[in-house]
């Protein structure tokens, strides 16, 4: 295996590297299932042999080899530090800031980095599409150290106003998570499919800094339902490496292997 | 002591038209047969308490047993929607379906509150969300040493919590092991519980990270191996996640959830 730059990736995975690279070995990583599960474990298989993955069903510091389809499969308790209870979880790790990175994905996402996953159209009461709801959410994007929001982008997911906010990033803008009293940083970047976005240091609104290769800023622009920021040094991500790449679909091709007794 | 019940009766006596029904188990140790059992008796107007209402409520909401769902988080684990929980909400099928809406720390809390004899619980949680919003169980509280404000959450005191475990003895020592998310707290908190167990034995060995629910804090505990199916009973089973996967399809219709439910829940009956 080499670190050569490749071709024949697909968006989903340069996305799914993406995420990954900005894990540090070390980290204690508050992880939900889908893509941020995938993305740490591919981290913990690359460049970050440490990195503490803790998930909400009480597992500290799992260390599967195969992916969970659940965020309660039993590879995580066999594999964990420690298996603590779920008020435990929130309220020793989680609420007190012990957790470094808290990993999210959305449903919508707006300009500031807010969050919906409870509801969209209609009101709240009768909604055209009822999303599963809060979990964990809030509480790690309020206590974490940092955020770090795993998306696909698109004019549905990227709008200019979220329906509801689940999960707070900055609000309404700088200041809102002080004066909130939001004890964790907020979101530090979200990956997307097509880059990366980075809130601006004096706005907070979610800027774009870099390109996956071969993907244009008007695609961009084209599939963010607000007039998207561009960092004037825009530049282009490295593509997957062969290390990255053969990590990643030897995990995902564990996705099916969900019987081990 | 807790007393040793089959599943039918311990549900005919403990589960009640109109009660407040918490059945918890975080993926692991979901109390299935027993959600089933529940649906064979035909209980109305329940008010479900779950944080992750996943599989085993969209049965019992699909099915018609529940006018209220109190929760955190409504998904198929992994997988994605609730076909029959988004029905309900969407179109009010099979009966209109009232939601109170939490985060997974402020359910967590709210059970340790009742499990602690407390009216509320308090934490750093929900600001700044429209959570707030749509419920009158989430309110800011002054910290009465710092003058900070935090947040408080009702104590959960459900009338009876369902959850399942690995053994129990014949005196209904209960233990569980592995992850076991928020049962102790459910259980402690409910004013009647069922617990069922994939065995009962004479005596059972300790387990490196068990928690033990005492005999006497338990009111029935029925012996229903693979009672936690497509969830998994830790050293027993392992999570049936081709079932979850199926799921998606066979809860995407009303036609396909009936037939499921008349073949798997009322033909196949209660286990022996």
């Amino acid at each position: 295996m080499t670190d050569e730059l490749t071709t024949g990736w697909t968006a989903d995975e340069m996305m799914t590297v993406a995420a990954a690279r900005q894990l540090r070995d070390g980290a204690a990583c508050f992880v939900g299932i889908g893509l941020p599960s995938t993305a740490a474990n591919l981290a913990r298989a690359t460049h970050a042999p440490n990195l503490v993955l803790i998930y909400e069903s009480g597992c500290l510091g799992a260390k599967p080899d195969r992916l969970p389809l659940s965020i309660g499969d039993g590879i995580l308790a066999d594999t964990a530090d420690a298996v603590v209870s779920v008020p435990e979880v929130f309220n020793y790790w989680l609420q007190p800031g012990r957790i470094d990175v808290g990993f999210l994905g959305a449903a919508q996402l707006d300009r500031y980095g807010n969050i919906n996953t409870t509801v969209v159209g209609g009101d709240y009461d009768a909604p055209t599409v009822r999303l599963p709801g809060a979990g964990g959410a809030p509480e790690i994007a309020a206590s974490c150290g940092e955020v770090v929001v795993i998306v696909r982008q698109d004019l549905r997911t990227f709008t200019e106003r979220v329906d509801f906010v689940t999960s707070v990033g900055y609000g309404t803008g700088p200041g809102d998570r002080e004066r909130l009293g939001l004890r964790g940083g907020g979101p530090r970047v979200v990956i997307t499919d097509l880059g990366v976005l980075e809130p601006d240091p004096v706005t907070c609104e979610l800027t774009l800094t870099h390109l996956h290769p071969g993907v244009t800023r008007e695609q961009a622009r084209a599939a963010t339902g607000w007039d998207l920021a561009v960092a004037d040094g825009l530049a282009t991500g490295a593509p997957p490496t062969a290390r990255e790449l053969a990590a990643l679909r030897a995990l995902e091709a564990t996705k099916s292997d969900g019987r081990r007794p | 002591m807790a007393k040793l019940v089959s599943l039918t009766d311990g549900v005919a006596h403990l589960v009640r038209d109109g009660d407040v029904v918490a059945l918890e188990g975080f993926t692991h140790l979901i109390p299935f047969a027993a959600g089933h059992e529940i649906i064979r008796q035909g209980r109305q107007d329940l008010t479900l308490v779950r944080m992750t209402p996943d599989v085993i409520y969209d049965q019992l909401i699909g099915a018609g047993c529940a006018r209220r769902l109190v929760f955190s988080w409504g998904g198929n684990p992994g997988v994605g929607s609730l076909h029959r929980f988004r029905d309900a909400v969407q179109h009010a099928w099979p009966r209109p379906l009232e939601l109170e809406e939490h985060s997974h720390a402020g359910m967590a809390n709210r059970y340790v509150a009742g499990a602690s004899g407390l009216p509320f619980a308090v934490l750093r949680g929900y600001t700044g969300t429209d959570l707030p919003g749509h419920t009158t169980n989430i309110r800011p509280i002054t910290c009465p040493f710092t003058g900070e404000t935090l947040t408080a959450v009702p104590a959960l005191r459900p009338d009876v919590t369902v959850v399942h475990a690995q053994r129990a003895d014949r005196n209904g020592n209960v233990q569980m092991w592995g992850i076991t998310g928020v049962q102790k707290e459910a259980v402690l908190a409910a004013h009647r519980s069922l617990v069922t167990v994939e065995e009962i034995v004479d005596e059972w060995e300790p387990v490196p990270g068990q928690v033990v629910l005492p005999g006497w804090a338990v009111t029935a505990v029925a012996e229903v191996p693979g009672g936690a199916h497509p969830s998994y009973a830790h050293g027993y089973s392992v999570r049936d996640n081709d079932f979850y996967r199926d799921w998606d399809a066979v809860s995407r219709h009303r036609d396909t959830f009936r037939a499921w439910v008349d073949e798997h829940v009322h033909k196949a009956g209660a286990p022996a």
